[in-house]
């Protein structure tokens, strides 16, 4: 949109990735003076504050100067040797697939680190939060922005140890299992792909993306390709999560503090979808083939068990808790994105990728929601919340309990709203899979995801009524509404739900030609 | 007459390279002058010992220098390219990490004989230490199997009457002679290997073996599988492989900390060095004997060791010694992975190449895991791995440092060397077919990093009751910086010590 010259892009691009690097060694150092602020812990939060929001212009800027003419073309790309042994090389760039992601990372983190300053979640000192929230910024931002295969494995790996330790410390009741569930999971994931991603490597002789999807597998063998989509994608789908691998997605998210939720769904959960789109899409599309049916299969299936299973926790009486439930809602959610994906058209990839955002944007919302309403209740516990007659939020705390009933029908995908378009083209591409695949197949998991869809709008409406309608008991105590700093942490991602709901064309017109040509063979 | 004597005397006499063995002798020398000097100097300068012997090992790694760069050979045999000791690539690099890894024990003991307070003899202690850190060192040029096995016996040695050191103490005595008797059987062993191997080729120069035994006689041909079996043995057991890894956590355990770490690190590297010489430069024809039995062996090695060190105690006395003893095991079967890859791959030397990459990594990581684990253990005698919780709020420093290297060890950024390390690893297993190998290594990845991340995270628990900040003795803050600083260096530059991974090492 605005000419900024290739070597400044450049500069932005590393420097999104490296400044919060460098921004969590500073938050274990002492303040320097005149920074001081009114305590260390206040200085330190600023200081995070300060560092995302820097992160934040430059990912903005970096928006800006993508050339949006030509989003299939990988754009600030920076390419320096770095262990010549191994054939590592530092190589950078954003394309029309990863500049969104890498946007919603920097916006999120940003928003996080500003509702920390206002409300730093119980536990030990704030220093060390803030070092790590950092930590696992730049970790995301590099999963995005990295295009050598090692490179990415490093990026992933990166996230796993800020964010056990935020669980682990900074979170609620069971906190201690779910952080071990959470890096042991994922940890077991992630090796099984190093040594997929090795496979490729080796045997096509160069770990560098974008060289890769540029081959789209001929010098892979068939049966190499299927090996390596095998163990990638088994790394990749426990992070995403895939149903049977979700199951340690619950307990992180129950147990996790707010900012870790919606860090945990907004971000950390499209590493793993990214991973299939970038990786395995252009560079073993022969491997993936043979999968996406079983793949599609995983993924409907997650779509109806994830409804379900927050079917059974939103009934009276099940003791339900609202962070599971939005939990569980995360894989039905990300059951459409894999359905996309599985679908191998450009109309499914591109819903895929138009859904990744549209669950960062509203789960983030949500978590936060659900979050504030815990400060303010002392629970997240359905029954409680709603004892007989429903918690009424709507006469309690009006704005909150409007922002939450926003939030839940932006999940259940209705039509104006970010939630809608993603999953329509993914079930769109479902409809009409790529020629190869098989077309009765996918017209029955498009049939079965549809049902899910109903019964997400069920479940969903259940939570509303129970949480936001009701009467208002006479000595009900006060609740607090929307604070002014939880507004200025949550307007955004209202807004940017309803734009991205009324003019998708913003993000498809980015991701689109980007696919385009992934699946046409490779990026330029 | 002289005409004739000339000739003669010059095959007798030969012309020795003194630069090229000038690491190994230069040590050796200075043991003799610490033991020599003890006799004359007296109580109150002892530890000048100590830092005559710091000096030496310095020194001697300084003599590496010159050598860099050119592949020198000395005690040939005339006439033919077999020589005794080559001081190659190769040989420079373990060198390196031999006489860098008794350097920084060197260091951590001048602390633990200062707190001893004359309890250890001192120069028995830097003399004993000195002639093991020699023999390791003659070990990586050894070419030919007799100068092998003596130089792994002078680096043995010297190590039982180290870990035996404390008079009186009842289990140090105890893990010397478990120490002892194991090793004298596994070196007993290797020997029967070799004679079968030399009576099979009739030679004992690696370069001369290689060549010869693929032609043995038919009938001998049993006679030569089994002495390459059997010569792998004794290395197999100084790498603390399984089975021969029963010995390690109580000979950790009894031993002074420094001399557990001197083992956990040189004494690994003298094991995998004699197998890499033995395997790839020697045997390299029967690839499809010991290949198999290297893989089987490296499986078995990193399991046994993780899963020992999982079942650990945090309360238990000793714990965190053990710990790292059990990992140092599962750690040796990772070494062990490339040079069982080097059995199938079509470059054999690339793969141990990973082998001598992920020793360095380990060499660094681990000394420094032990060095904190000294200072803590300055205060805390019993070195609980519960001793350990708190840590940051006493010593931040020490805190940080200590839980980058457990993620080193584990392979976690932003222990990138460590991640990387074990990325050339599973590469060589991949690159090799080993794929099966790559599985249970994946797997044993994440049952070590449970116990790792476990530890890590006790750190920075609340202590319990009022830190007790203590001053840090010198000698120990240069162990732990330099291990530290040494980390650090290679995760943002990892091609350091990965090159060699890429390179023909021999």
């Amino acid at each position: 949109m605005i000419d900024i010259s290739e070597s400044v892009m450049q500069f932005l691009l590393a420097f999104v990735v490296v400044v919060p690097l460098l921004g969590a060694v500073a938050a274990l150092l002492p303040a320097p003076p005149g920074l001081k602020g009114k305590s260390p812990e206040q200085a330190v939060l600023r200081h995070g504050v300060t560092v995302t929001g820097v992160v934040l212009i430059a990912a903005i800027a970096l928006a800006l100067g993508f050339d949006h003419d030509h989003p299939s073309r990988m754009q600030a790309t920076t390419d320096i040797s770095w262990i010549p042994a191994l054939d590592v090389r530092i190589h950078l760039g954003i394309d029309g697939i990863s500049l969104p992601l890498l946007v919603l990372t920097a916006l999120l983190t940003f928003l996080c680190a500003l509702y920390s300053y206002f409300k730093m979640p119980a536990g030990p000192t704030p220093k060390a939060f803030v070092a790590l929230l950092l930590v696992l910024e730049s970790g995301t931002l590099a999963t995005f922005a990295v295009l050598d295969l090692l490179l990415f494995f490093l990026a992933f790996e990166t996230v796993l140890i800020p964010m056990y330790f935020l669980i682990a410390r900074w979170g609620g009741e069971g906190r201690t299992r779910a952080a071990w569930r959470f890096i042991l999971y994922t940890l077991l994931g992630s090796v099984v792909m190093l040594l997929g991603l090795l496979l490729i490597g080796i045997k096509a002789g160069t770990f560098d993306m974008v060289a890769l999807a540029t081959d789209n597998g001929r010098s892979l063998t068939t049966s190499v390709q299927l090996i390596a989509v095998l163990a990638i994608g088994i790394g990749l789908a426990v992070k995403t999560p895939m149903w049977p691998l979700h199951s340690w997605l619950p307990d992180a998210h129950t147990s996790a503090p707010t900012v870790g939720s919606v860090l945990l769904a907004g971000v950390l959960l499209k590493m793993g979808t990214y991973g299939f789109v970038r990786i395995l899409l252009p560079i073993a599309p022969d491997g993936f083939r043979t999968f996406a049916p079983y793949l599609a299969a995983f993924a409907v299936v997650g779509i109806i068990y994830g409804s379900l299973a927050c079917l059974g926790l939103a009934k009276q009486g099940a003791k339900g808790d609202l962070k599971r439930l939005i939990a569980y809602s995360s894989v039905g959610h990300m059951g459409f994105v894999l359905l996309g994906i599985a679908t191998m058209t450009p109309t499914g990839v591109n819903g895929a990728l138009f859904a990744n955002i549209a669950h960062g944007l509203i789960t983030g919302l949500l978590f936060f929601l659900v979050g504030a309403l815990k400060d303010r209740t002392g629970t997240t516990d359905l029954d409680t919340l709603a004892e007989e007659s429903g918690a009424a939020l709507y006469g309690k705390a009006p704005r909150l309990g409007g922002l939450l009933a926003f939030g839940a029908v932006a999940s259940l995908g209705l039509p104006g709203l970010a939630g809608f378009w993603g999953e329509m083209l993914a079930l769109f591409g479902a409809f009409k899979p790529a020629a190869d695949l098989s077309r009765p197949a996918f017209l029955t998991f498009m049939s079965i995801a549809a049902f899910g869809t109903l019964l997400t709008a069920a479940y969903m409406l259940v939570v509303v009524r129970r949480v936001c309608m009701g009467v208002v008991p006479q000595e009900a105590p006060q609740l607090a509404d929307v604070r002014s700093y939880e507004f200025a942490a949550w307007t955004p991602l209202v807004a940017l739900t309803v734009i991205a709901g009324l003019w998708p064309k913003a993000l498809l017109g980015l991701t689109d030609p980007a696919v385009q040509q992934l699946l046409a063979g490779g990026t330029r | 007459m002289s005409s004739v004597a000339q000739p003669l005397a010059e095959n007798l006499v030969q012309s020795v390279d003194w630069l090229a063995i000038a690491p190994p002798t230069l040590t050796a020398v200075v043991g003799l002058v610490v033991l020599v000097a003890d006799l004359f100097v007296g109580e109150a300068r002892k530890p000048l010992l100590g830092w005559v012997s710091v000096a030496g090992l310095a020194a001697s790694a300084l003599t590496l220098l010159p050598l860099l760069g050119d592949d020198r050979s000395t005690f040939c045999v005339d006439g033919t390219h077999a020589c005794s000791y080559t001081a190659d690539e190769f040989t420079l690099v373990i060198q390196f990490l031999v006489l860098g890894g008794a350097l920084l024990a060197a260091l951590l003991s001048v602390t633990t004989l200062k707190d001893a307070d004359r309890q250890l003899p001192e120069g028995e202690y830097w003399f004993l230490l000195l002639s093991s850190a020699a023999g390791a060192a003659l070990l990586p040029a050894s070419r030919d199997l007799a100068t092998l096995i003596v130089a792994l016996e002078v680096a043995s040695l010297p190590a039982f009457a180290l870990v035996g050191i404390r008079h009186g103490d009842r289990k140090s005595s105890e893990a010397a002679l478990k120490f002892f008797l194991s090793s004298v059987t596994a070196t007993a062993v290797s020997l029967m290997g070799i004679s079968f191997v030399y009576a099979s080729t009739g030679t004992l120069y690696l370069t001369q073996v290689a060549d010869r035994i693929q032609h043995v006689d038919g009938q001998l041909h049993t006679l030569a599988q089994t002495g390459v079996v059997l010569t792998l043995v004794g290395f197999a057991f100084k790498t603390a492989a399984v089975p021969f890894h029963f010995w390690v956590p109580d000979t950790y355990v009894g031993a002074p900390l420094p001399i557990a770490a001197y083992l956990s690190v040189v004494g690994k590297a003298v094991g995998f060095t004699g197998l890499i010489l033995v395997t790839v430069v020697a045997f390299p024809s029967y690839a499809d004997v010991w290949g198999p039995a290297l893989a089987a062996l490296a499986a078995l090695t990193m399991t046994v060791g993780n899963v020992g060190a999982l079942r650990q105690q945090a309360t238990r006395a000793y714990s965190a010694v053990r710990l790292l003893a059990w990992s140092s095991v599962g750690q040796a079967g990772y070494l062990l992975v490339p040079i069982a890859a080097a059995a199938y791959s079509g470059h054999p030397q690339r793969s141990v190449g990973s082998t001598v990459a992920y020793a360095l990594m380990y060499a660094a990581v681990n000394l420094g895991a032990f060095a904190v684990a000294a200072l803590v253990g300055r205060t805390k005698t019993a070195n609980r791995l519960t001793d350990y919780r708190g840590l940051y709020a006493r010593n931040p420093l020490a805190a940080l440092l200590l839980a980058f290297f457990l993620l080193c060890l584990a392979g976690l950024p932003p222990g990138i060397i460590g991640l990387f390390a074990k990325v050339t690893v599973f590469s060589a297993a991949v690159d090799a077919g080993l794929g099966w190998l790559a599985v249970i290594m994946a797997a044993n990845v994440v049952i070590a990093l449970f116990y790792y991340l476990q530890w890590t995270a006790l750190l920075f628990r609340a202590p319990e009751g009022e830190p007790v900040r203590h001053r840090l003795p010198a000698p120990l803050t240069a162990a732990i910086a330099l291990t530290g600083v040494l980390g650090i260096a290679l995760s943002g530059a990892p091609q350091l010590v990965l090159r060699f991974a890429d390179t023909g090492l021999f």
